[in-house]
């Protein structure tokens, strides 16, 4: 069985974001990159678990990103994972991503294919379901815990409002969120390895983006915290119900 | 045509549907159009739907369609906007539309915008939240047909009288199309779920153990709020992994969110700075979530919050 696990950078959480060309762009000169949690912590640990366990006999990487993409595809190698592809391309569409994930799936032929359940930057929460209509798979969102036997996915997912168990013959794609695996941290083996294992770089099949960013905008600041005096709660409820109006 | 997805749970509609279809009425009031609801499943009554908007509603009664199967839920939508013409399908952002939105969207070569907090302009650009609420980007949809995804509690509902025709409809699916088998549901009744709710009381490991949640209880109580809690608080297991809010938990949006013994990293904020009125309390004046507050109380949780739902109990027997 073999696992296609699609990754992608996001940029660290308590990066300041700016913009810049008035508001047009996004300005990379401050960020650094992170492998997007989800797809780190969950996804990948996961699919590592699979593999050693012997239920996978391989685990392969797949991100669509430019060169600045590079180091965060090789950290990923580096906590396991037998070789990762990069499709040489920069797109926010889900559309043009889920494109490109999907013809080298259909190209390589996977049993599963795992994405993280959003990315930290534009949350759109939308390659894996994508992926899974342009292979016309099955689609399991908001996974908690995967389990494989005999070919039959077996996936505890979140829902709206509760939980629920799920069965699925492979091959399956499942976005994955907490709960699926516990983080790793790559070791010094790990680290030389990544460096010997292969990263093929591949041209980006020709695909339009559905939509595109026209502008960023920030939010409008806080006025400033007006501090209640911890013996007046009346004063508390009177603002929230007169001046703030959520009550 | 503007579609909207009309999710329902045996039967019941949630707010933020009511919401989906407000907003869809809006575009459809400034494309000349009409809004089409379309229901999945087993429901009734569904003429009420009008209530918020919809002029028309196409329902699939297939008892298959009772749990969410996202490949049948995505034919079933597909089809009949393409048979409605329809220039938008509108969602409400949650668990289901993230299953499903996409693959409509995919199937239907249809530009998405997941999380859109605006109508969209004349050319198709709708606002959305990006860098978990630390900035905001405009998103133009490229194609005819158009996906929105509505952050609930960003629009507004307004109802009024009108009812909805109720058209009853089939869609052939095929045997792959309900590959995914339920085997178990377990689903909290009751509570409105975190994404949705508009009053969220929520506590950190400034209250000490799981023990000590008696008085945030209380507080949500009388206030009819939804509790969440910080990742450490949920990590240790005082409180269920569903009520953990943040960046690796749920991003929501309610109207007011109070925050007690939370101290307010960056991963905490990322969860819920969209909040319209946030109340921090906490012992530490230093403490960062004060400067993403509206409203702070410095001291101890454990003698202001019972004062607060106290005078929560006074300010509702004035009122009622
Ligand atoms: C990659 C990453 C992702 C993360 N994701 C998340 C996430 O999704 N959600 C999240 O919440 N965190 C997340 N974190 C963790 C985050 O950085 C903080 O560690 C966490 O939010 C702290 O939780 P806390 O505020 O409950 O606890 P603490 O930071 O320990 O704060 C406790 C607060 O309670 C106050 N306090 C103590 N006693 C009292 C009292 N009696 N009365 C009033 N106040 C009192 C203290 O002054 C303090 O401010 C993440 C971290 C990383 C690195
Ligand atoms: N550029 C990309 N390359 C590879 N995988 C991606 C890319 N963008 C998104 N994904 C995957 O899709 C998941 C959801 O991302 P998104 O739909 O962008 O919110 C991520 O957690 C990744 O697993």
């Amino acid at each position: 069985m073999k696992i296609l696990v699609c990754i992608t950078k996001a940029p660290d959480t308590t990066t300041k974001v700016a913009f810049s060309d008035n508001d047009t762009k996004l300005n990379e000169a401050g960020i650094q990159w992170i492998i997007n949690p989800y797809d780190e912590w969950y996804s990948l640990v996961r699919a590592l678990e699979l593999k050693e366990a012997g239920v996978a006999s391989a685990v392969h990487m797949i991100t669509v990103g430019k060169a600045d993409a590079e180091p965060v595809i090789r950290k990923a190698l580096a906590l396991g994972g037998d070789e990762a592809v990069r499709i040489d391309a920069d797109s926010n569409d889900s559309f043009f991503v889920a494109t490109q994930i999907a013809n080298y799936a259909k190209t390589n032929g996977y049993d599963l294919v795992l994405t993280g359940k959003e990315s930290i930057d534009y949350h759109n929460a939308s390659t894996g379901a994508m992926v899974a209509e342009l292979l016309d798979l099955p689609y399991i969102t908001h996974a908690t815990k995967l389990d494989i036997s005999g070919g039959v996915a077996t996936v505890n997912r979140e829902i709206e409002g509760g939980e629920e168990t799920n069965s699925c013959a492979l091959p399956l794609v499942v976005s994955c969120q907490k709960g699926m695996a516990e983080a790793r941290i790559p070791n010094m083996r790990g680290i030389m390895a990544a460096r010997t294992k292969p990263l093929n770089v591949v041209a980006a099949s020709a695909d339009e983006a559905l939509t595109s960013i026209i502008s960023y905008e920030m939010p409008i600041q806080k006025q400033g915290v007006k501090m209640i005096d911890e013996n007046n709660m009346d004063e508390l409820v009177k603002l929230l119900h007169e001046e703030a109006k959520v009550i | 045509m503007i579609l909207v997805f009309a999710e329902q749970n045996n039967g019941n509609f949630k707010k933020a549907t009511f919401e989906a279809i407000h907003y869809a009425s809006k575009i459809a009031q400034s494309a000349g159009t009409q809004v089409c609801a379309v229901v999945l499943g087993e429901a009734a009554n569904l003429s009420l739907l009008g209530n918020y908007g919809a002029q028309k509603v196409i329902h699939i009664t297939d008892a298959r369609l009772n749990n969410l199967e996202a490949k049948a839920y995505s034919k079933a939508i597909s089809n009949i906007a393409t048979q409605e013409n329809a220039q938008y399908i509108i969602f409400s952002n949650n668990n289901t539309s993230k299953a499903v939105a996409p693959r409509v969207a995919a199937r239907l070569k249809a530009g998405l915008v997941v999380g859109a907090t605006s109508l969209p302009n004349a050319e198709g650009v709708v606002k959305k939240s990006v860098f978990a609420g630390k900035a905001f980007a405009f998103v133009k949809m490229n194609s005819a047909v158009k996906v929105i995804s509505l952050t609930p509690n960003s629009f507004g509902i307004e109802a009024t009288e009108a009812t909805a025709e109720v058209i009853s409809q089939s869609i052939d699916f095929a045997a792959n199309d309900f590959a995914v088998k339920v085997e178990n549901v377990n689903k909290v009744t009751g509570i409105v779920p975190l994404g949705e709710a508009e009053l969220v009381v929520s506590g950190g490991r400034g209250l000490k153990g799981p023990e000590n949640w008696g008085i945030l209880e209380n507080l949500a109580t009388e206030l009819g709020a939804t509790l969440a809690c910080s990742r450490p608080v949920a990590d240790s297991h005082w409180r269920p992994h569903h009520e953990h809010v943040g960046q690796t938990g749920g991003t929501i949006r309610p109207n007011l969110y109070i925050a007690v013994g939370i101290s307010g990293a960056i991963q905490h904020l990322a969860g819920v700075n969209s909040s319209k009125t946030i109340v921090v309390i906490n012992k530490d004046a230093e403490a960062p979530f004060f400067k993403a507050a509206d409203y702070g109380v410095l001291g101890d949780a454990f003698e202001i919050v019972p004062r607060l739902t106290e005078a929560f109990k006074k300010y509702k027997a004035s009122h009622a």
